[in-house]
C-alpha cells in the first residue's frame, strides 16, 4: 500500500512541531543561563546566545549557603538510596525466591506503600519530627526519602532477582556454596545492572523531593537544593539569568542520569512491575 | 545457616494480617525447618521501615485530625482532643467543598489531556520512520527527565509578565493585550500554566510507554484483519485498541493518582493563588494546617483527601489486586 506525499508527510511535520514543543523549555533554560543580562531583557528575545557568559553561574553558586545545601543533597540522596537497596535487596530475594505464607500479601502491601500520597501526610510527618526534636536535621529526611523510594526498589529488585535463572545458584549450592555464598557470588555480579537502574529512579526521586524538606528543615543550614532553587525568584527578584543558572544546575545531574540510562531503566523497570 | 532461637519475627498479628481470606490462619511452620524463618527475617527491616515510616505518620494523621492543634498547643505541648470538631468544621464549610469539586475538574482535565494526547503521539512513535523516531524521543525523554522545581522555574520564565517568551510570540502573533499579560493574576491563567506544565511532563511516559507496548502487537494481526478487509480504521479498533486497553486503564489510573497530589507543581508556580483560588485539596491540606497553623484541622483535611483519592482509584486498585492475587 502506497501512502500519497501528504500521508508519507503529516507524521514527520508533527513529529518536529511536537519535538520542538518538548525541548523548547529545556533548550530556553540553557540559553538564557548562557546569555549576558542585556540580552535577556531585551524587547525581542534573543532566540541564539552568541555571546556565551557564565556570570549567571557564579551568581548562582555564590548565594550563602550553596556549598551546603549541594552537600546537604548529595548526603540525604546517596544514604537514601543506599539504605533502601540494601533493606530492599533482602526482601526482594525472600519474595522471589523463597515459598512462605502470605508472600502475596507483603507484596500486595507494598504495592499499597508505593502509593502512599506523601505530600498530603506532611503535617503528621512535621508533628513527628517535632516532637523528636529533629527538625533542621538530615536525619529524618533521609529515613522518609528512603521509605519514599523503597516499595518501589522492593518491587523493581524483586524482578530483577527472579531474571536470574534459578539453575545458576543451584549449581553453585551443588559445588559447596552456601545459600548465601551463592547469593554474594553469582546472583549480586548479575544484579549489578538492575540495582543500578533502581537506585537512578530513587535517586532521583530523592533529589527532587520539595515539601518534606519546605515543612521541616526551616534553617538554611539543613536544606537542600529543590529549597534553594524554589526561593530563588523571590531571593533575586526578576534575576532569570541567575534564576536559569540555578535550574540548570539542579537539572544536569538529573537529565544525564536519566538520558543515558533511560532505556535500560524502563525497561527494568515494566519488568519488575509487571511480572515478578 | 543460623538457626534462629528467637520468636518469628513477622508474628501471628502480621501473618493473619498479610492472608486475608485464609481459613485457618497461618503460622510459619516453626517446627519443620529452621530456614522456615528465613523469609521472614528477609522482610523484617523492609516491613519494620513500612510500619514505623509510612505506616507511624498515617495513624499520626488520623490521631491529629481529631485534636485541637493550634499555635497554643504547638508550643506548650498538649493535646486536647475535641472529637470530630475539625471534620464537622471542614465538612460544614463551604471551602472544602469548593476546594474539592475544584481539585477533580482539575484532575478530571489533567488526565484527559495526558492521556489522549499522550496516545496520540505514542501512536504517532509507532508510524514514523526510525530516525524521526529517536529524535521525538529523546525530546520526550528530556522532558520526562526534568526535575518538578526546575521545571516549574522555567515555566515562571516563560511565563513571566516582562520579557517572557510567551507574552511576546502572543503579542507578535497579533493578540496585543497579552504584551504585558500577568498569568499569575487570575484562577483560569495561572491553572493554564499549571496544565500545561503537568501535561507537557507527564505525556512522555505514557507516550513511550505505549509507544513500547505497540511493538509487542504481533503483526499477524493486522495481517489477518486486512485479510478480513479491513481499513485502517477497523484495523486500530480491532488489534490496536483491544491490546492496548490494560496498558491505557494502568496508565490513567496512576496519572489520576499523580495528578490528583500534584503539590509541587501548583505550589511553586503561584502558592495556590492568586487569592486561594487556585488550591487543591494537598495545598489547601498544607495552606490550612501549616501556614495557617492549625495543625489539627490540615490533618483533618489531609484524611479526607487521602480518602477521596481512595474513592477516585478504587475500581481500579481493585481490579489490580485481584490481578496480582491470581498471578501470584
Amino acid at each position: 500500500m502506497k501512502r500519497s506525499l501528504f500521508g508519507r508527510l503529516w507524521p514527520n511535520v508533527t513529529a518536529v512541531i511536537l519535538f520542538v514543543g518538548f525541548v523548547f523549555p529545556v533548550y530556553w533554560m540553557f540559553a538564557t543561563a548562557l546569555k549576558p543580562t542585556g540580552d535577556i531583557i531585551s524587547e525581542d528575545p534573543v532566540w541564539f546566545p552568541t555571546d556565551i557568559t557564565f556570570e549567571h553561574f557564579q551568581r548562582a553558586t555564590g548565594v550563602d549557603h550553596f556549598w551546603t545545601y549541594v552537600s546537604n543533597s548529595l548526603i540525604v540522596t546517596v544514604c537514601a538510596v543506599a539504605f533502601a537497596l540494601v533493606i530492599a535487596l533482602a526482601g526482594a530475594f525472600a519474595l522471589a525466591r523463597m515459598r512462605f505464607k502470605g508472600r502475596r500479601g507483603f507484596v500486595i502491601g507494598f504495592m499499597l506503600a508505593q502509593m502512599a500520597p506523601w505530600e498530603v501526610m506532611i503535617i503528621a510527618m512535621y508533628m513527628i519530627v517535632r516532637d523528636a526534636s529533629m527538625l533542621n536535621s538530615l536525619l529524618p529526611l533521609t529515613v522518609f526519602y528512603m521509605m519514599m523510594i523503597l516499595p518501589f526498589t522492593i518491587l523493581t529488585l524483586r524482578g530483577f532477582v527472579a531474571a536470574v535463572p534459578r539453575e545458576l545458584e543451584e549449581a553453585a549450592m551443588v559445588d559447596g556454596c552456601t545459600r548465601s555464598q551463592a547469593f554474594l557470588k553469582v546472583i549480586l555480579p548479575l544484579l549489578a545492572p538492575g540495582l543500578m537502574s533502581t537506585s537512578l529512579f530513587g535517586f532521583i526521586t530523592a533529589w527532587n523531593e520539595f515539601p518534606l524538606v519546605l515543612v521541616l528543615n526551616k534553617e538554611a543550614e539543613s536544606q537542600t537544593l529543590p529549597l534553594w532553587l524554589s526561593s530563588f525568584q523571590t531571593a533575586f527578584g526578576n534575576d532569570w539569568g541567575a534564576t536559569m543558572a540555578a535550574s540548570s544546575l539542579f537539572a544536569v545531574p538529573i537529565l544525564i542520569l536519566f538520558v543515558f540510562l533511560q532505556r535500560r531503566a524502563v525497561s527494568g523497570l515494566t519488568a519488575g512491575a509487571v511480572k515478578g | 545457616m543460623t538457626v534462629q532461637t528467637e520468636r518469628p519475627p513477622s508474628g501471628p498479628v502480621d501473618v493473619a494480617k498479610t492472608t486475608p481470606g485464609r481459613s485457618g490462619g497461618g503460622r510459619p511452620a516453626t517446627g519443620k525447618r529452621p530456614g522456615a524463618l528465613v523469609p521472614y527475617l528477609l522482610l523484617l527491616p523492609a516491613c519494620a521501615a513500612t510500619v514505623l515510616l509510612l505506616g507511624w505518620p498515617l495513624l499520626k494523621d488520623v490521631l491529629l485530625s481529631f485534636q485541637n492543634l493550634n499555635m497554643a498547643q504547638l508550643i506548650q505541648h498538649v493535646t486536647e482532643w475535641n472529637g470530630v470538631e475539625n471534620y464537622r468544621q471542614v465538612l460544614t464549610g463551604e471551602d472544602f467543598w469548593r476546594v474539592t469539586l475544584r481539585s477533580i475538574l482539575f484532575t478530571a482535565v489533567n488526565v484527559v489531556l495526558i492521556m489522549v494526547a499522550g496516545t496520540l503521539i505514542g501512536l504517532l512513535l509507532a508510524r514514523l520512520g526510525k530516525r524521526m523516531r529517536i529524535t521525538l524521543m529523546m525530546g520526550l525523554v528530556l522532558a520526562w527527565a526534568m526535575p518538578v522545581v526546575a521545571a516549574s522555574t522555567v515555566y515562571q520564565w516563560l511565563f513571566a509578565q516582562r520579557f517572557g517568551v510567551v507574552n511576546w510570540v502572543l503579542d507578535k502573533l497579533g493578540w496585543h493585550s497579552m504584551a504585558d499579560y500577568s498569568w499569575t493574576s487570575s484562577q483560569m491563567s495561572t491553572f493554564f500554566v499549571v496544565t500545561l506544565l503537568i501535561v507537557w511532563m507527564s505525556i512522555p511516559f505514557v507516550a513511550i510507554n505505549l509507544y513500547a507496548a505497540t511493538t509487542t502487537i504481533p503483526s499477524e494481526l493486522y495481517e489477518a484483519a486486512s485479510l478480513d478487509g479491513a481499513g485502517v480504521w477497523k484495523s486500530f479498533t480491532t488489534v490496536t485498541m483491544p491490546f492496548l486497553r490494560p496498558f491505557l486503564y494502568a496508565t490513567t489510573f496512576l496519572e489520576v493518582i499523580w495528578v490528583f497530589k500534584a503539590f509541587v507543581q501548583v505550589f511553586t508556580i503561584n502558592g495556590g493563588g492568586p487569592d486561594r483560588l487556585t488550591e487543591i485539596l494537598p495545598v489547601y491540606a498544607y495552606i490550612e494546617g501549616v501556614g495557617n497553623q492549625h495543625y489539627g484541622m490540615g490533618a483533618a483535611i489531609a484524611v479526607l483527601t487521602i480518602l477521596i483519592l481512595l474513592g477516585l482509584t478504587a475500581y481500579y486498585l481493585r481490579i489490580v489486586l485481584k490481578q496480582e492475587e491470581d498471578e501470584l
